[in-house]
């Protein structure tokens, strides 16, 4: 049997709820109901998976998703050994056995064809066929999946299918408001609030740019690497450049315009 | 020309130095010796004692040069101050100048240059200077004079007299170096033809304008504009239309920033400012280190910007119409001045630049007893309002600023309470000599600030002069005819610089005719058609495509698997490529046919019957059938020109139109008529292929004969400026392939397309050879 030990959070991770997140979801974990969580990129789903997992005190299991990866990198594989093959459960199927909360990042990222199989986990069968096996796994009861996908760059190709949306309920994330973000940055890198409050207000401004040149705006982790950063004695305007501008941009007028939003708020 | 005759007697000068320079000089004109005097006082004031003999000298050449009486006064006044900026050694140069001038034909341009020759030193600074733009202008002589009809040097330059006059407007818009650009492009254009280069060099003419506009010196609007837009969006989310206004052309009263429900109005150009500390301020006076500031033009841009959108956030309309002028001003300031201190409440680097553009007045500057000091009193308040560090004295204006910054303090205040503060400052400084005609200007203009029109709200019709735009109504039956035409620059190869807005390129449906014809034609290809639809096939996109013996991939690949283990187990070194991947493969390619319809194609193919338009037709049919098989995107359409004022650009198939009864209706109708200006072309379809998302795009161009127009005599011109196209739609990922039909193509197809070029010297093969070509192509 596979340690359950090695999947729990065994520190409490820092997380700001920004609503009723936290209840609605030990609501939905009592009834096992899958979870989704959609946002932009670093606004804090994962730590808000993590957060949770540590709050009920169950393993997480994460999966980071990319185009490469094939049902059988979540179910398992048969491995060729000197004298034959040796099957290995691939993570969903570890979660399912030792009753983890199982956590696909990014899943829009996988195949389409590839998220079909979590479909019989996610409905009231909760059961796993792995057919290459020929067994089909019951899940435990503490067994729950939760998904996470940034609808911005949502393309044609890469959308999830309604039969899969649908298997879900949803927690649709956005970056903090001012204030709260300001808190956020403070309590994370113990950072002068003031000076939080002038990183939230050029994150801000980025944020204005989204869709005219810019694909995203700063995100709340880039603030923290800022302040992080800036508590760690860097210039703050060398800072800010570094962590928040020249990341997301090679535009120069942006970059530009950003850099003398920085100028302008830290004056 | 003004000559009198004199007697002796009135020669007579009671000094004996002054006599002695009259003699000199050794003129008869009596308007030179009215004043006479006073530009001796001037000359000796300014001039060395070597310097006056040379003055003196030289007036007298130009008074003998014939040319009456002007270009002798026009020297006596303008040298000394001249002489001030340039020095004297600059003197020779002048004469040298003025005695060619006198040599050519060019006489009459003598006294225009020497009329704008003061105005145009304090330019020019220095010497060197001076010297440059000397050649500048013999440069502009040589080039023009003379040679219209092939006549030899018998002909004044027609621009030079005007560009003179011109001359100081010119140098207070442009460096010497924007001036030599500006001249030369006028020379190379206008050179043979008198009228437009007089247009051009009396800064009349649109493309005289226009090279003006591009060559001056500061921060050009049009280069900053995206970054203007991100910096509304990002630090102000307002997006305006941002609408440019000229200041070159309006000397009497310059327009002052200000915005309407159209959008906000703002300078073209923006010149960097540095502002040094030459005022006396308490600062200083306790000799704290003074800095100079420098703002950028970008800067300057972005305060006017902060400056309205403060205005838009926070100011509420007043209604205007019982307030006097001096009520109304002072609630602008202090209005002004209270959405400045909010703008950097929430950005703070604002205040550096606001201080730096904003004037210091000199606090005893003006004086009461003569002059209205009004628009001093209010600039002083300004500045304290915005800078802790003003050091004024004046009580009035420390209680208000304490007040003002009181109101301030609570939180955003309201224009309705400023209103209130400001109008009690009005009656409490209020002054007798407000009403003087003598106003105190220096150091009051806050030029980042707009003319607060949007503060007011005027009950009844105000008989202010500054009446706002009407609206300009169109008349009915004035109906807009077409699409308006779009302006394409053109390469100049000699410059190396762009026309600018050379050429209208006019856009439009072709007429249509029976799309019958266009299938009869398919039907007559039917061989040809079925050969094709084998390479077709084999083109036609499969999307999937497996990709076996991989070391890691998507999935096993279980034949492969088995073998290597069969190795394993029989004691081989098994192969440990097992799996296999899948690869998406899709065609995605955007293709553009442009074809030149011009006259030349109504010639017959050698050694056939039909012409090169209905070979073309055919060509065209059958490739638009091959490409539709194959699913790409495809647009066609063909140009013509009659000068640069006229290209026609005839859409056949648009990229969303299916090949259709339409577009073969189009294709059937299809007329050859006129010349070739390939380059205006090729940018329009341009812009029509940069719109496309596909990762491939192709530009197709099937001409008979090298670019060519009318109105231009060089030959090399047009070629130079196609390939130019082609080197700019490569940059936009644009790949450009010429299909000729002129067999003496070779000498210079490959100097415009590189090695994306294909001679069909058989033409009658053309219907065979274009689908080929475009599947070779595309493979």
């Amino acid at each position: 049997m596979t340690d359950k030990e090695q999947y729990k959070v065994h520190t409490e991770p820092y997380y700001q709820a920004q609503g009723k997140e936290v209840e609605l979801y030990e609501a939905a974990y009592r009834n096992r109901l899958p979870v989704m969580v959609k946002g932009p990129t670093g606004c804090g789903k994962s730590r808000f998976v993590e957060y949770m997992a540590w709050k009920l005190n169950k393993p997480l299991i994460t999966v980071a998703c990319n185009e490469d990866m094939t049902a059988s990198d979540l179910v398992g594989r048969y491995l060729l050994e000197a004298n034959g093959t040796r099957w290995l459960d691939g993570p969903l199927t570890v979660a399912a056995r030792i009753g983890a909360i199982c956590y696909l990042d990014e899943i829009v990222e996988a195949r389409q064809d590839t998220t079909v199989v979590i479909h019989p986990l996610t409905d009231h069968r909760r059961t796993l066929p792995l057919d290459k096996k020929g067994e089909l796994i019951h899940a435990h009861p503490d067994f729950q999946l939760v998904i996470s996908y940034n609808p911005g760059y949502q393309s044609l190709m890469k959308d999830l299918k309604q039969s899969t949306k649908q298997r879900f309920t949803a927690f649709d994330f956005d970056y903090p408001d001012a204030t709260l973000e300001t808190t956020i940055l403070a309590r994370e890198t113990g950072l002068d609030a003031t000076i939080a409050g002038k990183l939230v207000k050029i994150g801000q401004t980025a944020r204005n740019l989204k869709g005219h040149g810019l694909d995203e705006g700063i995100s709340t982790r880039l603030l923290v690497y800022a302040a992080t950063l800036i508590k760690d004695g860097v210039d703050p305007l060398d800072a800010c450049r570094m962590a928040l501008v020249r990341p997301i941009t090679d535009d120069a007028d942006i970059r530009e315009t950003l850099d003398h939003a920085i100028d302008a708020t830290f004056a | 020309m003004i000559e009198v005759p004199m007697t002796e007697t009135e020669t007579e000068y009671q000094h004996p130095l002054m006599k002695a320079y009259w003699a000199i000089l050794d003129t008869r004109f009596k308007p030179v010796e009215d004043v006479f005097e006073d530009v001796m006082a001037e000359a000796l004031a300014i001039l060395t004692r070597e310097g006056i003999h040379q003055y003196l000298e030289a007036a007298r050449v130009i008074g003998k040069l014939g040319r009456g009486v002007e270009p002798m006064l026009a020297f006596l006044e303008e040298w000394p101050s001249v002489a001030k900026v340039v020095g004297e050694p600059a003197l020779p140069q002048v004469m040298g100048f003025v005695m060619k001038m006198q040599k050519s034909p060019n006489g009459k341009a003598i006294t225009p240059f020497l009329q704008t020759l003061a105005p145009v030193a304090r330019r020019l600074h220095a010497n060197t200077q001076c010297r440059h733009y000397l050649s500048v202008a013999e440069d502009l002589m040589e080039r023009t004079t003379g040679s219209i009809h092939g006549h030899h040097t018998t002909f004044p330059s027609p621009g030079l007299p005007d560009f003179f006059a011109q001359a100081p407007f010119l140098l207070s818009q442009l460096s010497l170096e924007g001036l030599k650009n500006w001249v030369d492009y006028g020379i190379r254009n206008y050179r043979t033809h008198p009228e437009r280069q007089k247009d051009y060099f009396t800064v009349q003419s649109a493309d005289s304008r226009a090279v003006l506009q591009r060559e001056r010196h500061g921060t050009l609007f049009m280069d900053v504009e995206r970054k203007l837009d991100l910096y509304l969006r990002g630090l102000w989310q307002d997006a305006q239309q941002l609408v440019p206004y000229s200041t070159a052309f309006d000397e009497l009263r310059k327009p002052v920033p200000y915005y309407d429900k159209l959008g906000m109005r703002i300078p073209d150009v923006y010149d960097d400012v540095t502002v040094g500390c030459a005022v006396r301020t308490e600062a200083a006076a306790h000799g704290a280190p003074c800095e100079t500031q420098h703002v950028s033009g970008l800067d300057r841009y972005r305060a006017t910007l902060a400056h309205m959108v403060g205005h838009r956030r926070w100011t509420q309309p007043l209604i205007a119409d019982n307030w006097s002028p001096f009520q109304r001003m002072a609630v602008e300031f202090f209005e002004d001045c209270r959405i400045e201190t909010l703008l950097c409440r929430e950005y703070p680097g604002l205040k550096r630049i606001f201080l730096a553009l904003h004037p210091k007045p000199v606090e005893d500057a003006c004086n009461p007893e003569t002059t209205s000091c009004l628009r001093h009193r209010m600039a002083m308040l300004s500045r304290a309002l915005l800078d802790p560090e003003h050091g004024y004295q004046d009580t009035d204006l420390l209680t208000f600023t304490e007040r003002f910054h009181t109101l301030l303090a609570e939180g955003e205040s309201n224009t309705r309470d400023i209103a209130t503060l400001a109008l009690s400052y009005v009656a409490k400084t209020r002054r007798q000599s407000d009403q003087y005609a003598r106003v105190h200007f220096t150091d009051t203009v806050v030029d980042y600030r707009d003319d607060n029109r949007q503060m007011w709200i005027f009950i009844e019709e105000s008989d202010d002069e500054e009446m706002f735009e009407k609206e300009k109504k169109r008349e009915p039956g004035e109906e807009v005819k077409g699409l308006p035409p779009r302006h394409y620059p053109e390469w100049d190869y000699k410059s190396l610089t762009y026309r600018p807005d050379w050429v209208s390129v006019y856009e439009a449906l072709h007429p249509k005719g029976n799309p019958a014809d266009i299938d009869k034609l398919l039907e007559k290809h039917a061989a040809l058609a079925k050969r094709l639809k084998r390479i077709l096939d084999l083109l036609k996109p499969q999307d999937k495509v497996r990709i076996r013996y991989q070391e890691e991939g998507s999935e096993l690949d279980l034949d492969v698997a088995i073998r290597s283990l069969i190795d394993f187990k029989g004691g081989a070194n098994p192969d440990p490529r097992i799996n296999m991947s899948h690869r998406t493969d899709g065609r995605n390619i955007a293709v553009m046919l442009l074809l030149d319809l011009s006259e030349s194609l109504n010639e017959k193919a050698g050694g056939s019957e039909q012409t090169i338009l209905e070979l073309s037709q055919e060509a065209v049919s059958l490739l638009a059938w091959a490409v539709e098989q194959l699913g790409d995107p495809f647009a066609i359409a063909g140009f013509h020109s009659n000068t640069r004022h006229d290209v026609r650009y005839l859409h056949i198939k648009g990229f969303g139109e299916q090949w259709g009864d339409e577009a073969k209706g189009r294709l059937a109708a299809m007329q050859a008529r006129y010349s070739t200006r390939m380059g205006a072309a090729m940018r329009h379809a341009a812009h029509y292929l940069e719109a496309r998302p596909a990762d491939k795009k192709l530009m197709l161009i099937l001409t008979d004969g090298q670019p060519s127009d009318i109105d231009t005599n060089d030959d090399q011109l047009l070629i130079e400026d196609t390939r130019q196209a082609v080197k700019e739609l490569d940059r936009d990922g644009i790949f450009t392939y010429c299909i000729s039909l002129d067999p003496n193509a070779d000498e210079y197809v490959s100097g415009i397309f590189g090695r994306q070029y294909t001679v069909i010297d058989n033409i009658q093969r053309l219907p065979e050879k274009l689908p080929e070509l475009f599947l070779a192509l595309t493979k």
